[in-house]
């Protein structure tokens, strides 16, 4: 199988696109998909600063890659949950040393533990009941937006990849979590007090970006989370590989033409100008209900145990 | 030929693309890349008796 650009030995084959590449030609092919899915989908201008939130997986560090080649003002963004069996040491590892070999990157790092007092493994401990990937993910979400907006960052962006979409999207529309299908976008817009929330490797699947990192000699973290709720994810993802080996480019019709279905018949209404958000009265990020924010509630000892139970519905990863 | 995914080894015969040899050992295609002595090579490729494939899984369930 020859590239179709120069002939050569072909890296990897895309059937949904019927284009098989070279490494070279491949590695300029990635950054213009990226390039395009900013554009469409107004992600952010080339002047806005960015801060990307890098978990040393292959997708994050693909995307830091990708914007710092396309000339963006992307800086990191690494947060050390302190998971152990030396998973967030080699994670942070991995992602110090993509910093030194991008000269001029700059990457800011919380630490979960020496900031806020608690891991999030001794967090779950703390909170029987609620599972490590759910106060993981209301952690990261509020460091993230806390960092973005102290920053003055124009935007958050994150490495959701088109197959973490799509098994997002085929588990929320199996249960039809409606308000679940009606924020499930590539750009989340800014709100008072949360920061935009942009997604620029929504058109590429996880073996892209895979093949990208592995063509850069990105060094990235191989392993699964040991706390990881993998098995759901994996499942639907599973599920979807196998329709994708019937019939090619469902991946991409799924996700995108769920987009464009959405928009041009107006569905899954969320009005969310009718939700009342009010300050949280210890960080001031928005929050449903008056006092404080889920995230604070996480940390105030008088309230141990009684933060509200998880939504049903899923944001991904 | 030897195929290689996490902690395991596959003997198999030479002769065959590298999505037979994936789909011959259970494991999904479109869920692995193959890299042959350091280097990405496509599906297509056929596999000699001698080559040492490592699969890279790509697959994450975050």
């Amino acid at each position: 199988m020859k590239c179709k650009l120069c002939g050569k030995t072909a890296a990897i084959n895309m059937r949904q696109h019927r284009l098989a590449l070279c490494g070279e030609h491949f590695l300029g092919w990635v950054p213009t998909q990226v390039a395009r899915t900013i554009k469409r989908y107004r992600m952010f201008g080339p002047d806005e600063r960015i801060l990307v939130a890098v978990s040393g997986g292959k997708d994050s560090l693909t995307l830091w890659d990708v914007l710092l080649g396309l000339g963006y003002h992307a800086d990191g963004l690494y947060i050390n949950l302190g998971i152990g069996n030396g998973y967030s040491a080699e994670s942070e590892a991995k992602v110090r040393a993509f910093v030194d070999a991008h000269p001029g990157a700059h990457l800011r790092i919380v630490d979960v533990a020496a900031e806020y007092g608690a891991s999030i493994p001794e967090l779950a401990r703390r909170r029987r009941g609620r599972k490590a990937c759910s106060l993981c993910g209301l952690v990261k979400r509020h460091i993230m937006n806390q960092a973005a907006c102290d920053g003055g960052y124009a935007a958050i962006a994150t490495g959701h990849n088109l197959d973490d979409e799509d098994a997002v999207l085929l588990q929320n529309a199996l249960r039809w979590s409606v308000p679940y299908l009606a924020r499930q976008a590539p750009v989340l817009p800014a709100e008072p007090g949360l920061a935009r929330k942009v997604k620029p490797l929504v058109r590429l699947r996880e073996r892209e970006t895979a093949a990208y990192a592995l063509l850069r000699g990105i060094d990235y973290i191989y392993e699964e989370c040991p706390h990881a709720e993998g098995a759901t994810t994996l499942f639907y993802k599973e599920i979807l590989n196998q329709l994708e080996a019937r019939s090619p480019a469902t991946k991409e019709m799924f996700y995108l033409n769920f987009l464009e279905a959405r928009e041009q018949y107006d569905l899954f209404h969320v009005d969310r100008e009718a939700l009342e958000m009010h300050p949280c009265q210890r960080c001031g990020q928005p929050t449903s209900a008056p006092g404080l924010c889920a995230f604070c509630r996480l940390w105030a000892r008088d309230e141990e145990g009684s933060e509200a139970p998880g939504r049903e519905g899923t944001e991904g990863k | 030929m030897k195929l290689i995914y996490r902690d395991k080894t596959w003997e198999l015969r030479g002769g065959m693309t590298v999505r037979d040899a994936i789909r011959k050992v259970g494991l999904d295609p479109e869920a692995v890349l193959a890299v042959r002595d350091g280097v990405l090579i496509n599906e297509e490729t056929i596999l000699g008796e001698d080559d040492v494939v490592r699969l890279v899984a790509v697959v994450s369930g975050g």
